[in-house]
């Protein structure tokens, strides 16, 4: 029997494999169904003007009421004093020193600037966040970032919100082989629960999403399906995949056939 | 004295701390503030004078992915 590695975000231990954003459900009724549907124990939320629509007191009482340890993010910054700014201003509201640090750098497919994110995390990191970064799935990113001292990393799988899935699986392995002892996060693009089980498989921790939810049919069905995914996927991991063969073999003994396929 | 707060233009009749401006826009907590793009934490809000072309963001928590 194998024994499983916990999943360990800065040093605290989770249950599960699965991180769930708060966004675009169609009533926060159905949010709050979802997430504990999905029996995350970790949540993302952001901040907005307060004169903006959907913020205030009511949304945030509603995730405080789940009991789920916050994530603050910071999407839509393109700067890396957007970046700082709003991040110090995360960790006075939501009191964490965590951050999901998303930093764009291309309009068009939401792409991380891998180049901004380094000088963002090294800021960050000397203020005493701990920064959880969404990034690309280049290794020598990735690398960066770890020698930068963040413990954890969350490459894409796939440009936010398109649902396509792992786009580069060799990307993605190359960097859980690079960095072993690192906690792993595959951020964005998933559609289906398939794509966190293959996640999972390739020995991810975990995995980050919202839009496969918060975008189904049913969200919270779709969030009971992404917690079976996800721990399907790691068990999958743990038990160690057969090795592939390129030609067939017989899983049925050939000893003892009977009379009629003997000469 | 003309200023901004939360993208919309504000004239104030005579000089306010941060915290002033903040509590007469009925401003709800939680909340955090930035002023022209610099985190100004809550403990020195009641300390920090406006002046004027200052920009000012208050944030709430929302929906985030």
């Amino acid at each position: 029997m194998q024994t499983d590695k916990p999943f360990t975000v800065y040093g605290e231990q989770f249950d599960s494999r699965l991180l769930i954003g708060s966004a675009l459900y169609p009533s926060p009724e159905v949010m709050q169904q979802s997430l504990l549907a999905s029996r995350a124990q970790i949540v993302t939320v952001s901040l907005r003007r307060q004169n903006s629509v959907s913020a205030g007191d009511d949304f945030w009482q509603l995730i405080k009421d789940t009991g789920l340890r916050v994530l603050p993010n910071t999407a839509g910054c393109h700067s890396v004093k957007e970046v700082v700014t709003l991040a110090q201003m995360c960790r006075e509201v939501f009191a964490t020193d965590w951050i999901k640090l998303e930093l764009i750098g291309d309009e068009y497919n939401l792409q991380p600037d891998p180049i901004a994110l380094l000088e963002a995390t090294e800021i960050l990191i000397k203020q005493g966040f701990k920064v959880l970064p969404y990034c690309t799935d280049d290794l020598v990113v990735c690398q960066r970032l770890a020698d930068l001292g963040c413990e954890v990393l969350m490459p894409w799988g796939a440009p936010i919100g398109t649902g396509k899935g792992l786009l580069n699986p060799y990307n993605l392995q190359t960097i859980r082989e690079r960095l072993p002892d690192h906690t792993l996060i595959v951020d964005a693009g998933l559609g289906l629960p398939s794509h966190a089980v293959q996640a999972l498989e390739l020995g991810y921790d975990a995995v980050l999403l919202n839009s496969a939810i918060a975008g189904a049919g049913c969200p919270v069905t779709m969030a009971s399906a992404f917690h079976h995914a996800v721990v399907a996927g790691r068990a999958a991991y743990v038990a160690q995949a057969m090795p592939e063969k390129e030609v067939a073999a017989p899983s049925t003994p050939t000893m003892g056939m009977p009379f009629w396929h003997q000469n | 004295m003309n200023i901004s707060y939360n993208g919309q233009a504000l004239t104030l009749s005579q000089p306010h701390s941060l915290l002033e401006v903040i509590e007469a826009q009925g401003a709800q907590a939680p909340y955090a503030v930035a002023l022209n793009g610099q985190f100004v934490p809550r403990s020195g809000l009641a300390e920090q004078q406006l002046q004027e072309g200052d920009s000012i963001e208050l944030l709430s928590p929302i929906q985030g992915g």
